[in-house]
């Protein structure tokens, strides 16, 4: 096994932002027409930022790597790079195999047709020919278990079921390298399971697999290697436990907000996550007796109706608790379209130990699907006064949560 | 014992800065089951949110050729070279429909698919294609109306209307050419989207759909065939009503713009593709 699958040299990939200096025909028709065309050209150079820069890196066949970093540190664009999406501006990338991209669940899932029409054309585009699909269409729809839907459109599923089609289909993907974008994220703890169980056996059949992820809990369980990035240079390579040590231990993530870029293929984004603490200022550390609050912004790009569902998880991935908007509130949020919506939660102070955690955002349709998947930045939380304690902090046994619960003792 | 198994067929590709040379047309015929799909998902979503369904496909031409007889013929008395005149308009306005939406939905595609062009990796030629192959199938239902309007009429096609391929490929040609520019250039400048209903009604104007090509002065018909769906519908009137045939330097100069959009529009297409998924 010592054959290398991905061999990627001094890869950089720049983005022009911001400075587009024509987003019309019309304008450029008009400077084309006034002779400036070529002068400007020289003028000034656009905005640039590199979201990639000097990445290299070697793959060997078989293995499982995870890459981490926070948000904007160029995961998505290596992938994207990997899967052959987007090129990029500098380097080089050897590949020795098929690639089979998935960055995002259930890509060209059409909501009028129905799962089992689905199922093919998804498998069309994530590369798979008409009779792979048929062959394997059984395993997958068991795999999803939605079989006594699967003529049903997509449109009346659930967000679960959803979520659960169109994984199968891409677990079902045989190619040698496997490239998988944060998808996990979605879909139940069993339904979880299933897939990083489903993402063993891929590998395990000595295919090679990138995965990306925020889940540090499965990406140590199933990754051997990890790359960390950070503002798109490789900061740590090796061995999967030293590189998520690095990750939690870094200053780096210990950041209170995450923004997101503007993705207009969306039909409902987040742009903003933040952590407030009880008088309202963004912190990455919070004192655990005092109540703190976790804002989501969202942007729509189109008209839209649904509601934002919240987990507050562990590094681990171990879903401390999960809530919904349209729960507490008895209705859904209307959406408008390029309007923007903020939604505060508040957590009970005195409830969380200390530790790491962070929250996980969906944006879900009224009826089924995705929206958006966003998680935020980790925070600390820390015990700042023992005051309630009695026997010191030192004697207790660790447990995520730390409710304050009343005893009562027999008197003889 | 397997991992050798493994390495006889393994692929090997080299991703940098440097776009591929080429068509890549056999990119393309790798990729003939996703254009399959595609097509098939057009058609199939097309017919189920409305409706009306399938008779849609029927229903746009043959309204058109009802406004068009009462407004022009009944109304403004144009000529329609003895050929009865719903029959004359029907057999223009099947191409031009054809022409008309596979222009309009293939310049549209690209924005439209953002999520796929982001998402995946596959030739981007595929996604301008699929609507014009999906649009093919409007246009085999709408057949069956002219075929009726012929027995209707009792106009009997002669051999000619063995050529008819030809000129539904002249169409497609066309179609697919400047769909391909429009596609491509509507990715980076927005506002192209909104030249297209534009284009296609002036397009309209310029071909003999309304009204016959004989108006046309003899000597400009050479530079009639500029445009190639001129061409397309003598054709469909030539193969169909047995009209004669104006002139044959015109039919040679369309061939020759359609070839030219096509090729144009295909190389533009292909230049532009790698920065698609970045600025869609």
């Amino acid at each position: 096994m010592s054959e290398l699958a991905i061999a990627v040299k001094n890869v950089g990939k720049e983005y022009r932002i911001g400075d587009r200096r024509y987003n019309s025909l019309r304008d450029r028709l008009t400077d084309w027409a006034s002779g400036r065309y070529r002068t400007k050209k020289t003028e000034r150079p656009a905005n640039r930022i590199w979201a990639l820069k000097d990445v290299t890196f070697d793959v060997k066949q078989g293995s499982v790597i995870g890459i981490i970093g926070r948000n904007g540190a160029g995961k998505s664009t290596l992938l994207k790079i990997l899967s052959r999406i987007t090129r990029p501006t500098t380097g080089r990338i050897d590949v020795w195999g098929r690639v089979g991209a998935l960055l995002e669940v259930g890509t060209g899932f059409h909501p009028e047709l129905s799962g089992r029409e689905n199922v093919f054309l998804n498998g069309a585009i994530l590369g798979m020919t008409r009779q792979e699909i048929a062959s394997k269409f059984d395993e997958i729809v068991a795999f999803a278990e939605v079989e006594k839907f699967i003529d049903t459109p997509v449109k009346h599923y659930s967000s679960g079921m959803y979520v659960r089609l169109a994984f199968a289909v891409a677990a079902h993907l045989e190619p040698e390298i496997l490239v998988v974008d944060e998808v996990l994220a979605v879909g139940d703890a069993e339904f979880q399971r299933k897939c990083l169980g489903r993402m063993n056996t891929v590998s395990r059949e000595g295919r090679t697999v990138l995965f990306v992820s925020h889940n540090m809990g499965s990406i140590a369980q199933l990754c051997q290697m990890g790359i960390l990035l950070n503002r798109g240079e490789v900061v740590s390579v090796g061995d999967i436990n030293s590189v998520v040590g690095t990750y939690l231990n870094s200053s780096v993530y210990n950041q209170a907000e995450s923004t997101f870029p503007i993705d207009n293929s969306k039909t409902v984004q987040v742009t903003q996550l933040q952590v407030l603490d009880d008088t309202g200022r963004l912190a990455s550390e919070l004192d655990a007796s005092k109540p703190f609050q976790m804002i989501v912004e969202t942007l729509a790009h189109e008209d839209a109706r649904g509601t934002i569902n919240l987990a507050l998880t562990t590094p681990d991935g171990t879903r401390v608790c999960h809530s919904v908007c349209a729960d507490s509130i008895k209705a859904y949020t209307q959406f408008a379209k390029g309007s923007s919506r903020r939604f505060a939660v508040t957590f009970p102070g005195s409830i969380l130990n200390e530790g790491f955690y962070s929250f996980m955002v969906w944006v879900v349709p009224g009826n089924s699907g995705v929206y958006d998947v966003a998680s935020s930045p980790l925070f600390q939380i820390q015990i700042v006064s023992s005051a309630e304690s009695f026997v010191g902090e030192r004697k207790k046994q660790r447990a995520i949560l730390r409710i304050p619960l009343v005893w009562q003792v027999d008197k003889t | 014992m397997q991992k050798h198994v493994q390495h006889i067929d393994i692929k090997h590709t080299v991703i940098d800065s440097t776009s591929l040379s080429g068509l890549r047309f056999w990119e393309l015929w790798q990729h003939r089951e996703l254009l399959y799909f595609l097509t098939w998902r057009d058609i199939k979503v097309r017919y189920k949110q409305t409706a009306l369904g399938v008779a849609w496909a029927v229903l746009q031409p043959v309204m058109q050729m009802v406004v068009f007889t009462i407004l022009f013929s009944r109304l403004g008395r144009m000529a329609s070279d003895g050929v009865p005149y719903p029959l004359f308009s029907y057999a223009a306005l099947l191409p031009w429909q054809l022409f008309a939406t596979a222009l309009t939905e293939s310049g549209n595609s690209l924005v439209s698919s953002q999520n796929l062009i982001t998402k995946v990796y596959f030739p981007r030629l595929v996604i301008p294609l699929a609507p014009v192959l999906a649009g093919l199938a409007d246009f085999g239902v709408a057949f069956g109306i002219l075929i009726i309007l012929m027995v209707w009429y009792g106009v009997v096609p002669t051999v000619a209307i063995l050529t008819l391929p030809l000129f539904i490929m002249l169409a497609l040609l066309a179609a697919v050419g400047v769909g391909l520019w429009l596609s491509a250039l509507n990715v980076e400048y927005r506002d192209v989207r909104y030249t297209i209903p534009f284009l296609t009604q002036f397009w309209l104007f310029v071909t003999p759909v309304i009204y016959p090509s004989s108006l046309v002065p003899q000597r400009w018909r050479v530079l009639y065939g500029l445009n190639p769906m001129a061409c397309v519908i003598e054709g469909f009137r030539w193969a169909l009503l047995g009209r004669p045939i104006t002139s044959y330097s015109m039919f040679l100069v369309s061939f020759i713009v359609a070839a030219a959009l096509f090729v144009s529009g295909t190389i533009y297409f292909r230049n532009r593709e790698d920065s698609f998924s970045d600025i869609v």
